[in-house]
């Protein structure tokens, strides 16, 4: 630690993937001094490895790829005068709104009248003997390695875990130019869409419904697999053991929001297993329970990019009318907060979206009580 | 999964066109089966022949009318749109499928066509590759089979 100093500004927001991204846009449009921290090199998120394209409406960006979303955020957060602090690590997220950050060895404390908290997800592991052999890893970091790296970590691949992740992070290992063996499923369903899955179907990709992996075996990497049918309990299938050659694995078994920050800056939390875990509760315009102190995107429950965007959008609007920066009526206020909200709601509908939605009006009322 | 059970359910749905308009020529086949937020093919249509409405997760309604433009096709992100022609030939139907692998195939190159389960159909051919900037890396690469295999086969790989 070479020294210690004090930032300031209105609005800090951690974490520059899409939802903070877009609340930082919103924020800044109407005149707040924002600063992102992020600890990547590069802002934007999972944003720039998604290179398919996206679903939804028109006023969603529907059928525009990722990265480009991405650029097309950056170029606005420039535009509106957003600072972007890169490289720099949030430690510490305290309950009078200070930030703790170290940016190449030097630690600073950032100041702010509101926080926006949109740290993101982690993925979730899954332990089998041998899965700590390398080139067995999260379907997110092959991901990163194709579409942001441009490097081929294995040409013959398995994925565990048929969501939307998995499916859709094999069909890029196709596009980058690797042979996806089997995706495999340990319920007795596709997990992500149809639409997803039928992309990698028809290239000649076996998706194995009630299937696991059970054993990793290789010298120094994978090189092999062993897979197995399970029942309806999760158990084993005695005899079904399969081996499959394979150089790469993708476990792709779902995410849970990044949530330490949140933690230790003493927000209450509810247990929401359809949203990926321990979800922050907050109020409909995305405050948490510590005053002041927002919330955006899948630190909130795991959801999709475009949700994250709204949020982030919502909780930007929201940020902007409590620093009393938004020149309108308190009437014309909720009405632009109540189409952030419609937008999100059209978001949750359907069989995909519902219990999104449920979920998501539980961790409001449990803001209430 | 993806069998005949998934085309009949297919053939249901509002998306899929009649068996009369397929007979006529060129038309968009849409193959999307579930519930999702989702209409820029709604959007997009020209000739505003496919409903999505509200609520935006409404399956895509299509009223057979298309000139056979492909707009649809190229935005979907489920890349769930084809193109059937049955009237190519006397013999032969040319279905336009939505690609994006590298390298693209040449016109005239011999394929296999595959069905949806990724299983070997027929031989065929590659008749056109339309791509460009407006397609951004989503190409519609067409290819002809045999007239009785235009509901099965819906990808290809080049033949060795």
């Amino acid at each position: 630690m070479e020294g210690r100093f004090q930032l300031k500004t209105e609005l800090a927001i951690i974490g520059a993937g899409p939802a903070g991204l877009c609340a930082a846009i919103e924020a800044a449009k109407n005149g707040v001094d924002v600063t992102i921290i992020d600890e990547n090199k590069k802002p934007g998120g999972q944003l720039f490895k998604q290179i398919h394209r996206f679903f939804g409406s028109e006023e969603h960006l529907a059928g525009t790829r990722g990265f480009e979303i991405g650029n097309m955020l950056l170029e606005d957060a420039k535009k509106y005068g957003v600072k972007v602090l890169l490289d720099s690590v949030a430690w510490g997220l305290f309950p009078d709104l200070t930030i703790g950050i170290s940016t190449d060895k030097k630690v600073s404390i950032l100041k702010s009248e509101k926080v926006v908290v949109a740290t993101g997800a982690i993925e979730n592991s899954l332990s089998f003997p041998g899965w700590t052999l390398p080139n067995i890893m999260g379907a997110g970091a092959a991901q990163t390695m194709i579409n942001v790296n441009r490097v081929l970590p294995g040409k013959k691949v398995i994925t565990m875990g048929s969501g939307n992740v998995g499916l859709i992070v094999s069909y890029q290992l196709i596009q980058a130019g690797a042979e996806v063996v089997a995706v495999v499923e340990a319920l007795d369903h596709i997990g992500g869409y149809m639409v997803h899955a039928s992309k990698i179907a028809r290239m000649g990709v076996k998706i194995l419904a009630n299937h696991t992996i059970t054993k990793g075996m290789g010298d120094k990497f994978v090189e092999k697999v062993e897979i197995a049918k399970i029942d309806s309990n999760f158990n084993i299938v005695k005899g079904s053991e399969e081996t499959i050659k394979v150089d790469l694995v993708c476990i792709a078994v779902g995410l849970r929001p990044l949530s330490e920050l949140c933690w230790m800056a003493g927000m209450r939390f509810e247990y929401l297993s359809e949203l990926g875990g321990f979800i922050p509760v907050h109020d409909e315009n995305m405050q948490s329970n510590i005053k002041g102190i927002y919330v955006a995107g899948d630190v909130t429950g795991i959801e999709e990019a475009s949700t994250a965007m709204e949020e982030g959008k919502l909780a930007g609007i929201a940020v902007s009318q409590a620093l009393g920066k938004l020149r309108m009526r308190n009437q014309e206020a909720s009405s632009i907060l109540n189409e952030a909200r419609e937008r999100l709601r059209t978001l949750r509908l359907g069989p995909f979206g519902e219990y999104r939605y449920q979920a998501k009006e539980k961790i409001i009322s449990k803001y209430y009580n | 999964m993806f069998d005949n059970r998934y085309l009949e359910k297919l053939k249901k749905s509002p998306g899929y066109p009649s068996e009369e308009r397929l007979e006529k020529g060129p038309v968009a086949v849409i193959e999307c089966l579930e519930e999702i937020p989702c209409n820029p093919c709604e959007t997009v249509c020209p000739k505003k022949s496919i409903k999505v409405g509200k609520p935006i997760t409404n399956l895509p309604e299509f009223n057979d009318i298309c000139s056979g433009c492909g707009k649809c096709m190229v935005v979907c992100p489920g890349l769930a749109i084809f193109m059937v022609d049955r009237t190519f030939s006397d013999s032969e139907a040319a279905i336009s499928i939505p690609y994006e692998l590298l390298p693209l195939p040449g016109k005239g190159d011999k394929i296999i066509a595959l069905n949806r389960r990724g299983g070997d159909v027929c031989k065929g051919r590659v008749e056109r590759v339309k791509t460009g900037k407006s397609f951004n890396k989503t190409n519609i690469i067409t290819i002809s089979v045999p007239k009785k295999f235009s509901d099965e086969v819906r990808f290809f790989k080049l033949a060795k």
